[in-house]
């Protein structure tokens, strides 16, 4: 049977070393059992003081107003929509990872695709705070759903930008944690059934459900996972579509462009890749798991940062280029006089640095496997894209059509900031706390492709692929035959 | 809720399952079920088990969305609240494909996992008599139903020539209840690998 599902040994093992089921179950619970380590509480103590001041920045916002932001006139949206967007984008890797891989087969996907998952909740989190408080009033946020109101009813603009935003972030959050979670469940059955405490047994009894792992169980699991995933598939793409759609819909020169939804999209899938690779490549070498998250899970995804980084580029540059094609002197005004040059030609230059040129250099292999080069660039992508948001939002904005309606030079205030500097506290004590007590990699997942996938299999079907054909036939029948022999001799 | 009985045999090996779970039917008894730590390809089919129609239930889910949210925007702008928006057409179906798209996800993906989880039976507080506890780790647990007539050592006997690593007879429940974990399974006692 194991000869059918052959993989060739053009591909590397993705899971390293001779790893048993139970080798796998040890390797990604022992972080969970253990007690956590000193570095644990460091970042987790950081990441909860980051935390408060964001929470105090957002204090002072709502209690004296979007006057505590250094937002003017004409730049309405800066840091706020700016951090929104970007938030969003990193929020994209992880379902693209476990939806679209899934439909598309790649195996590798299982060694990352649980944290990829909850970095994508947590981002879409940290995401959310920014257009809520930005509305200002914000304990008005409710009047954005459409519930019946003794206000006629009155209902929202279901025509609004802004308004799909609000259903396609909430649903991207909600499905993505029913994906997250519904995966989960037979993982924390392996740890409640491992657990040595009354209250590990208990709080683990609680979040697995009652799982046991049977056939039929598993079955509707397989189907539940695969539908979520075609149903997450064309999701992911529509909510940076819809994000993009924010800025294309409007008439404002620098955003009224057709090619946003694609470009937004790329871009998301490049920005999430890197902060996928930036949480791997700590996490792996810190909870030990070198042998699931090999260099070539790695590589991969540094292929798909290099793709998605010249897809990017390909954008700016068909911005730059529509935008003299069209002959509308505000469009060029705003591309040539404004954005590449200008104030804030700076942020542009770095912006098309950090994500078009340096990524670059992934063309060459030894890069792509280099750990500590994977390490630095993932973070330039992840400064070019925040950049790229900014580019977009201030650099269209700071200057209107009428020189009156010019904006002196944005630069945020320390609340501004301070909110920022928040949702990085929110993002990583919620990963913190996931990487303490959920596994973070998908074991069942694992487990079911360690037979298939592992370096032990490889190493036999290593042999097998040298063999010449009427060898490798005999090979098989042969096998078969022992088989029907043992079976009869059962019988008898 | 009823006892049962059920004669138990583990496996470490999905080819010596696969092999066993086809004896065992030959043989005419009553698989009750098969624990694996993770899906195995092909059980089902093996097993006899239909195949799910989850998958439909989430379509038709879906299509709830589709038609509520269709439904509602159109009643909304051109029944209820009709607003002139720079003489633009009430009827304005381009511009709530985004929302339509959404609902029918959310709807479809919500409901499926409502619907998977009530037809598992799972729930916080679920509690379910678990063979073997190392059926979500490393073993494939088969599970016998042995009613009146079954003769419970010759189970025992087919399942030690299947190659079952361990073989018991355990008597339990083959429903849930609401109970503790700590309370109603073993702690795990086996040492820490490092």
């Amino acid at each position: 049977m194991s000869l059918i599902k052959y993989e060739s040994q053009v591909r590397e093992p993705l899971i390293d070393g001779h790893k048993t089921y139970h080798d796998v179950t040890e390797d990604i619970c022992h972080t969970i059992e253990a007690k956590p380590t000193r570095l644990w509480y460091i970042g987790f103590y950081i990441s909860v003081a980051l935390l408060l001041f964001g929470v105090y920045a957002v204090y002072r916002e709502v209690t004296y107003g979007i006057g505590q932001w250094n937002l003017g006139r004409t730049v309405g949206w800066g840091w706020d929509i700016t951090n929104f967007v970007w938030w969003v984008g990193i929020g994209h890797a992880g379902t693209l990872i476990s939806a679209i891989l899934l439909l598309f087969r790649q195996r590798w996907r299982t060694g990352v695709n649980r944290a990829a998952e909850a970095m994508t909740i947590f981002a879409v989190m940290c995401a959310g705070q920014f257009p809520i408080f930005h509305m200002g009033r914000v304990w008005m946020a409710f009047f954005t759903l459409p519930y019946p109101n003794t206000r006629g009813p009155l209902w929202p603009n279901f025509n609004s930008p802004l308004m799909w935003d609000v259903f396609a972030i909430s649903t991207y959050f909600i499905v993505s944690l029913l994906f997250w979670y519904s995966g989960l469940i037979p993982d924390l059955a392996t740890i409640r059934d491992r657990a040595r405490t009354k209250l590990r047994k208990h709080l683990y009894g609680i979040a697995s459900f009652g799982w046991t792992g049977s056939t039929k169980h598993w079955q509707r699991h397989e189907s539940l996972s695969l539908v979520l995933a075609g149903l997450s598939t064309p999701l992911v793409l529509s909510v940076h579509t819809i994000v993009s759609f924010d800025f294309a819909t409007s008439i404002v020169p620098g955003w009224h462009t057709t090619i946003f939804p694609p470009y937004f999209v790329a871009g998301a899938i490049f920005s999430g890749f890197a902060m996928v690779q930036t949480l791997m490549l700590v996490m792996r070498k810190v909870m030990r798991l070198e042998a699931y998250i090999t260099v070539n899970h790695i590589e991969v995804m540094n292929k798909v940062i290099v793709l998605t980084g010249s897809i990017v580029g390909c954008a700016y540059l068909t911005e730059l280029f529509m935008a003299w094609y069209s002959m509308v002197p505000y469009e060029q005004d705003h591309f040539f006089k404004y954005r590449i040059a200008g104030p804030y030609g700076w942020s542009y230059w770095l912006m098309m640095t950090c994500n078009v040129i340096s990524p670059q250099l992934f063309w060459f292999k030894k890069l792509r496997r280099n750990i500590a080069f994977t390490f630095v660039m993932s973070i330039v992508v992840n400064i070019g894209m925040w950049f790229e948001r900014f580019v977009i939002i201030v650099t269209s904005v700071y200057r209107d059509y009428l020189p009156s309606a010019w904006s002196i030079y944005y630069r945020p205030s320390i609340w501004e900031i301070g909110f920022y500097l928040g949702t990085f506290g929110l993002f990583f004590t919620c990963f913190f706390l996931f990487a303490k007590y959920f596994p973070v990699i998908a074991i069942a997942e694992i487990k079911h492709v360690l037979k298939t996938s592992g370096q032990s299999y490889k190493e036999k079907m290593g042999g097998m692929e040298k063999l010449s054909a009427r060898a490798f036939h005999d090979n098989v029948h042969h096998g078969d035959e022992e088989h029907e022999t043992h079976v009869k001799v059962a019988h008898h | 809720m009823a006892l049962k009985k059920f004669a138990v045999g583990c496996f470490d090996e999905e080819g010596t399952l696969f092999h066993a779970v086809a004896r065992v039917r030959e043989a005419g008894y009553k698989i009750h079920d098969v624990y694996t730590p993770f899906p195995v390809h092909g059980l089902d089919k093996a097993m006899g088990l239909r195949d799910t129609s989850l998958h439909t239930a989430g379509f038709i889910y879906g299509l709830t969305g589709t038609t509520t949210a269709v439904t509602f925007m159109s009643w909304v702008f051109t029944k209820d609240w009709p607003v002139n928006i720079g003489g633009k057409p009430h009827f304005a179906l381009p511009a709530w494909i985004p929302i339509t798209f959404e609902l029918t996800v959310l709807m479809a993906a919500v409901g499926m996992v409502l619907t998977f989880c009530y037809i598992c039976q799972l729930a916080p507080f679920v509690k379910k008599h678990h063979f073997h506890p190392r059926a979500t780790d490393d073993l494939f647990v088969m599970v016998i139903e042995c009613g009146e007539k079954t003769d419970k050592v010759a189970v025992k006997a087919l399942l030690t020539d299947l190659h079952a690593t361990e073989v018991n007879t355990q008597v339990a429940e083959d429903g849930w209840w609401i109970g503790r974990y700590d309370k109603e399974q073993k702690l795990y006692h086996e040492p820490i690998v490092a």
